[in-house]
């Protein structure tokens, strides 16, 4: 059941604070992924790769954040781990949406191709699919959905490892291509930056949700309230 | 042996509904011939298949009418509540979900037996020729496929939109399984057959299989408590 007492003001300067290094982050992180060196044999397309691969990153941290809140959900049934795997699955969604462009438009310029199948590209995609399933549920499955999204949380969890290992068995006889070369050291600050300004963006997005997810369990359980008064 | 008489009676149970009602058997086969149809149309040109497909649309085939199986068994499940009496009963839940995976199982094995034949005749190929390690796929590959939708099957019973949503949940979970299975099944349709190939994967569908049932067994309790 939602809390009925009103929520304490959340404290708005860590938010404010973070709010701005990201903003301020997103502005100078072009300055250094441009100043950072090119692999041997890329070109100017392999600078996407500084918002790919930490998009990947959170994508991954909010999935796997999704399937820890889901587990401790069932075993503790508290509202608050389902609003805040419902959170995570919403920003999984959004950031594997990033993946899923960004990924493309690099592979078409290295690769030739948008597409290959590769272990890491197959279970990528299925665990954004996975997500999307999860915020599906839960927009149109309708009252009471809690427990079947936790249900999917879990076992999409379970099948992270198992997508990964039976892809990549069943490409052996094709050639691998390695996504992330071995990096030039040079290249290092960039992509930390940048992963770690996924990370904070995570956090800030993370939280509008979460709040949202309890605003709107609070107007559920107001609104059930106001119908039994008028009874 | 108290949890396996209960999941052979829940399986027993659903077997003789389906015999004496026969719906949901009869829509399976009929559907997945219909897909297997439609791909011929596709995929064969000047009587014979483009590349080696017929593995794949044997998979693709069972698991679209293994959907449609599982919501018709669940929807009459959900049209008198008596699932949700069975899990009030004192039986083992898991045992519950067991059986009705395995019932799902069965029904799918019998959709594959009609359909494989009919894949054999119209893409030309031989799936006669190894038949133990090819039933043994599709038999584990239908359990995997069951399980999973078992629970989500249960889990939806009082959900908005409930067919569309099966098939969004259950299709990317089970893409092990669903992988194992078709590559397992081209390596023995392939020109120069791999027998050992289609082993490694019966085990790795198997490995699948056991971790499935041990994760459903696991979360089933959790899951279907109010």
């Amino acid at each position: 059941m939602a809390e009925t007492k009103p929520d304490k003001i959340a404290n708005p300067i860590p938010f404010i604070i973070a709010a701005v290094i990201a903003g301020a982050g997103f502005i100078v992180l072009p300055l250094m992924a441009f100043r950072a060196p090119l692999p041997d044999g890329m070109f100017f397309s392999q600078k996407i790769f500084y918002y790919h691969v930490p998009s990947a990153w959170t994508m991954f941290l909010a999935i796997i954040t999704c399937g820890v809140c889901s587990g401790i959900y069932l075993a503790k049934r508290d509202d608050r781990w389902d609003q805040a795997a419902q959170a995570s699955a919403a920003i999984a969604v959004l950031f594997g949406a990033i993946v899923m462009t960004t990924g493309p438009i690099w592979a078409k310029a290295h690769w030739s191709k948008y597409w290959i199948w590769e272990a890491r590209l197959v279970s990528s995609l299925l665990l954004w699919m996975i997500a999307i399933a999860y915020v599906l549920v839960r927009r149109y499955g309708g009252p009471g959905m809690e427990r079947l999204a936790a249900g999917i949380g879990i076992f999409g969890a379970v099948d992270v490892p198992l997508v990964y290992w039976s892809t990549q068995l069943w490409r052996t006889q094709h050639p691998q291509n390695t996504v992330v070369p071995t990096l030039d050291n040079r290249m290092r600050p960039a992509l930390y930056t940048s992963a770690l300004l996924f990370i904070i963006l995570f956090t800030l997005i993370y939280s509008v949700r979460k709040r949202l997810g309890r605003s709107r369990a609070r107007l559920e359980a107001l609104e059930l309230a106001a119908e039994d008064l008028e009874a | 042996m108290r949890f396996l008489r209960q999941a052979g009676l829940m399986l027993w149970k659903d077997l003789v509904v389906e015999f004496r009602a026969r719906d949901v058997l009869t829509a399976m086969v009929f559907f997945a011939c219909m897909v297997v149809l439609v791909f011929s149309l596709a995929f064969v040109r000047d009587g014979r298949p483009v590349g080696d497909v017929a593995g794949g649309i044997l998979w693709v085939s069972l698991a679209f009418s293994g959907a449609l199986g599982l919501g018709r068994n669940f929807e009459r499940e959900r049209e008198a509540d008596t699932l949700h009496g069975l899990l009030m009963s004192p039986a083992d839940r898991g045992a519950i979900l067991v059986g009705k995976a395995l019932g799902v199982t069965v029904f799918m094995s019998v959709t594959a037996a009609v359909v494989a034949p009919l894949i054999a005749v119209l893409f030309d190929a031989p799936l006669g020729r190894d038949p133990l390690p090819l039933a043994l796929l599709l038999l584990l590959g239908s359990f995997g496929f069951a399980i999973v939708g078992a629970i989500f099957g249960t889990l939806l019973l009082k959900a908005r939109a409930r067919d569309v949503l099966l098939a969004v949940i259950l299709y990317p979970l089970t893409v092990p399984a669903l992988i194992a299975g078709t590559v397992g099944t081209s390596a023995l349709l392939d020109a120069r057959p791999q027998p050992g190939r289609a082993w490694f994967w019966i085990q790795a569908l198997s490995a699948f299989d056991l971790i499935f049932l041990v994760v459903a067994l696991w979360a089933f309790e959790a899951l279907t408590t109010e």
